[in-house]
């Protein structure tokens, strides 16, 4: 049975999409809340950016290389979606995922490096906005990770293209956040 | 070459100029992220404030236009997000003063420093600092 988001549209959207701009208009509220308290914070403690001289900028550029690349896996996917070669836009979402993978390995490596020097999310406000802000940033790369390993496995049977876009404008947004997190915690110190 | 062959062909080169595009907007994305890197060698913290955050506005600008293809959406999509947008800023602005200034004219903070690592506080007494 196809679903209701598949086939509907509304608004001069398909439902899912318009679903899509929904849900990432509520994640500019969440994540602007926490860029901008970093930032208050920041302006705020001249002591932080001792701290911030903490993180590894060339961990960080790794990383933001990794999803930039992994974003252009997936817009290359919705372009595959768009011509209707399912199999195609298949490989080109895992290899996204991939992106995604490498990225959270990369950050398991940081996060176990700095938690081995002693700084816990315990250590100070900066610590802790550091590892709540790159934690739930985190936590959404999981979450696009599993979404897009879903629609992977339809579009290589040829089913339900058109999600390929979808999954692909959250992917991006959460690459658009961690284009605003690497200078706020790794360059600006 | 048949009329639906011909229109295979242009669509055919169409989606590789897309493609091309996509990957053309990627390099640029790379360029800009080495410049925002550099940014702070030169020590000049004007600089390394417009390469660090100027240009994350114009890379997440390129995203947004050239991978989300947000100005293709239908206006309200863009009304919704910048209704996000600016509600959040008015979240920022009304909240800001407090987190930042330690005094007004009627209150002052009791601990300024909440929140700060002791080895800071006492560095004479903790001694250092992560290198």
């Amino acid at each position: 049975m196809t679903p209701i988001a598949t086939s509907r549209s509304t608004a001069g959207l398909p439902t899912g999409t318009l679903g899509v701009w929904w849900l990432l208009a509520s994640e500019i509220v969440i994540f602007g809340g926490v860029l901008c308290s970093y930032i208050m914070h920041r302006l705020s403690h001249d002591w932080w950016s001792a701290e911030a001289a903490n993180t590894n900028v060339y961990i960080g550029l790794t990383n933001t290389f990794v999803l930039l690349t992994s974003s252009l896996f997936a817009v290359l996917a919705h372009a595959a979606a768009q011509r209707g070669d399912g199999k195609l836009a298949a490989r080109r979402l895992w290899y996204t995922i991939g992106g995604g993978a490498m990225f959270l390995c990369i950050k398991a490596y940081e996060w176990s490096m700095e938690i081995g020097h002693g700084m816990t999310i315990s250590s100070s406000s900066f610590w802790a906005f550091y590892y709540t802000a790159a934690g739930i940033h985190a936590s959404h790369v999981i979450a696009g990770m599993i979404a897009m390993a879903v629609v992977a496995m339809d579009a290589a049977k040829g089913k339900f293209l058109h999600r390929v876009e979808n999954a692909g404008i959250y992917w991006h947004f959460v690459d658009l956040v961690w284009i605003f997190l690497f200078p706020l915690l790794y360059i600006a110190k | 070459m048949s009329d639906h062959a011909q229109a295979a062909h242009g669509d055919h080169g169409d989606y590789a100029a897309h493609e091309a595009h996509y990957k053309k907007i990627w390099a640029v994305l790379l360029v800009l992220l080495l410049i925002s890197f550099a940014g702070p060698f030169l020590e000049i913290r004007a600089i390394t404030m417009i390469t660090a955050f100027g240009i994350a506005i114009v890379k997440a600008w390129l995203v947004a236009k050239h991978f989300m293809h947000v100005t293709a959406q239908p206006r309200f999509v863009i009304y919704m997000l910048s209704t996000c947008l600016v509600f959040m800023l008015l979240f920022f602005a009304g909240t800001a003063p407090d987190v930042m200034e330690h005094e007004g004219a009627h209150w002052a903070k009791v601990n300024p420093d909440a929140g700060q690592p002791e080895r800071v506080l006492h560095p004479e007494a903790h001694g250092e600092h992560h290198e």
